[in-house]
């Protein structure tokens, strides 16, 4: 910012708190603000632009207010992938943290073979969304069916990827398969930095492993959940790869997130009208930020 | 085995000393149980793998590879060209994991040190603000701008990518700077040092942890992504390795053993990588993720 200016009017006193900033701070500074707003902010104001207007991507357009809106909040297409993305956004959430911290709470526990158990539970982690949907694909198509004939099940003789009303279910638990060792590896955290004292003291009153738990544990690793809940809510609600893996959006459209629907508009010509979808998208993304920020109070932010 | 920190491990105490090794045998029975689930498709994978093309059609995940035959690998590593895809996801990776230290180390520095300075301050809210808008919100422009300039390619990922894990970087190595005492540093200055050698000889060493975890971050991402690359690389032969798995979804969909052949291949490095470096990983997500 203008130092010079400051110094000459702030004269002899501003100019020992107000340092002249070392020009290599912007050298430093400069590289990450200008790639940051080549990359992001430019794009995002293409796009919102853009929204405004009936260009196809490519050639002539003009500009047409807000009809793409109008037209976005009737469209049940665009409606069907919002419900299908929260629906499957809260579903996952519930599975992924009901069955990390029952994870975590086994592995902080006195059992064998922790070290062991701990390395392969974080294994998903590391694995691409994309293959492992492959490889669950797969399974779903040719293994749980065959299952499904051997047990008389018959709900699964046939894949479960093929079903409108339960591919969802598969969807569900893939991701749940790759998003629980990061919530798992917070939960131990957070169970680790419960003083150990508070469950000797708890013992000594007498109280059972199930009240230490629900009145110890629980309470104290509440910001941990909520932490847990609204990271992987926004996550799953960009969902793109596992979903292109397993049924890439079928069948039909009964698998479509938004993140699938905006992208598909890059090859069905509609540019512009997926764009004002991406801001409203965008809104939503926002609006969840501010509620995870003001829940959270500003103390995590990922 | 058990050799972490129990959470009780301070207590001295002598019954309880009794008490703490009892080991929860259905705890670690139910935790192994749990265990398989995790590991039955990375089995099936590479049972698969290890079949052959008559024996893999029969559709039988589980059954164990008789006889043991390398071709699927052999026709994997030919179809999809792996060590170009190898290569390219390489590239795509490292880029991501250097460029996002540096930029984010070198910008960090400079906001914590002038944080009394406004457009210090607010660049620091202005990268933040990445953290809130998804890829799929600004992809479409994104495919369009890379597209026109030449960067539709893994340079262009990278550059992407890297600007993606930014903010989410930008703020972990801000809050361990923060708690670096600036007495360290003004000794150094005392001593001659400028602001060039402060930050290279003794601040970037000392965020070594933190650059651990900002690298196995990006590395995490750019090593799977599927989305991105597979939007902004527009040459099929420049793809990276987890999207050139999408050959068997179309053709050769029959030859499972090829296809999963091919999948343990593009997800053994990064498994193999986690095995040796795990602690450090597990550390890493969780103080990503604590922090901040």
């Amino acid at each position: 910012m203008s130092t010079t200016t400051t110094e000459v009017v702030g004269g002899q006193k501003v100019r020992r708190t107000k340092r002249r900033v070392e020009p290599i701070y912007y050298l430093f500074l400069l590289p990450s603000l200008i790639l940051f707003t080549l990359a992001i902010t430019i794009p995002g104001i293409i796009g919102i632009f853009f929204s405004f207007t009936d260009s196809i991507g490519i050639g002539d357009w003009s500009f047409i207010g807000l009809t793409n809106y109008v037209a976005a909040f009737s469209d049940p297409a665009i409606l069907q992938s919002y419900l299908f993305t929260f629906g499957f956004s809260i579903a996952t959430v519930l599975v992924v943290n009901a069955i990390a911290f029952m994870l975590a709470v086994g592995l902080v526990s006195r059992i064998r073979f922790k070290t062991g158990l701990r390395t392969i539970f974080v294994i998903p982690m590391v694995i691409s969304g994309i293959i492992i949907a492959y490889v669950f694909n797969f399974l779903f198509s040719n293994s749980l069916p065959a299952l499904g004939t051997a047990l008389g099940i018959e709900a699964l003789e046939t894949s479960l990827l093929a079903n409108p009303d339960l591919a969802w279910v598969a969807i569900v638990a893939v991701t749940a398969w790759q998003a629980i060792p990061g919530t798992l590896l917070i939960y131990i955290a957070g169970l680790l930095s419960v003083p150990g004292d508070v469950y000797e003291a708890a013992d000594i009153d007498g109280a059972t492993k199930f009240q230490q738990l629900t009145r110890i544990t629980v309470p104290l690793v509440a910001g941990y959940v909520v932490i847990n809940i609204i990271l992987g809510f926004k996550g799953f609600l960009n969902a793109y790869d596992i979903i292109v893996g397993l049924t890439n959006g079928g069948p039909g459209t009964a698998t479509r997130s938004v993140a699938m629907t905006i992208i598909a508009g890059f090859n069905g010509g509609d540019y512009a009208y997926q764009m004002a979808n991406a801001t409203i998208f965008f809104v939503v993304a926002i609006l969840i930020s501010i509620l995870q920020l003001s829940l959270t109070r500003g103390r995590n932010a990922f | 085995m058990s050799t972490q920190a129990l959470p009780t491990t301070k207590a001295p105490a002598r019954p309880l000393k009794v008490k703490m090794e009892r080991v929860n045998w259905s705890g670690t029975i139910i935790l192994i149980l749990c265990a398989v689930t995790v590991l039955l498709p990375l089995y099936v994978t590479i049972s698969m793998a290890f079949k052959t093309t008559s024996q893999a059609v029969d559709g039988n995940a589980f059954s164990f590879p008789s006889p043991i035959s390398v071709d699927g690998f052999v026709e994997a590593w030919n179809l999809t060209k792996f060590p170009v895809g190898a290569g390219v996801s390489l590239f795509v990776t490292a880029g991501t994991v250097v460029l996002t230290i540096f930029l984010a180390a070198f910008a960090s520095y400079a906001i914590i040190r002038n944080w009394d300075r406004r457009l210090f301050r607010w660049s620091f809210f202005y990268l933040l603000a990445a953290m809130f808008i998804p890829f799929p919100v600004v992809a479409l422009p994104q495919i369009q701008l890379t597209g026109r300039f030449g960067l539709d390619n893994p340079v262009g990922v990278v550059l992407l990518a890297t600007m993606f894990q930014l903010s989410f970087s930008v703020l972990l190595f801000t809050a361990f700077l923060r708690s670096i005492p600036l007495e360290l540093e003004e000794s150094a200055r005392v001593d001659g040092a400028t602001t060039w050698q402060t930050f290279w000889k003794l601040i970037f060493p000392l965020l070594a942890p933190m650059s651990a975890t900002v690298g196995i971050f990006a590395f995490l991402y750019a090593w799977n992504d599927f989305m991105m690359p597979s939007l902004i690389i527009s040459d099929p032969a420049l793809q990276t390795l987890p999207v050139r798995q999408n050959l068997f979804q179309n053709q050769f969909s029959n030859n499972y053993n090829v296809s999963f052949a091919s999948y343990l291949m593009a997800m053994a490095p990064a498994i193999v990588a986690y095995l040796f470096t795990q602690r450090w990983v597990m550390e890493g997500v969780t103080q990503g993720a604590v922090k901040g």
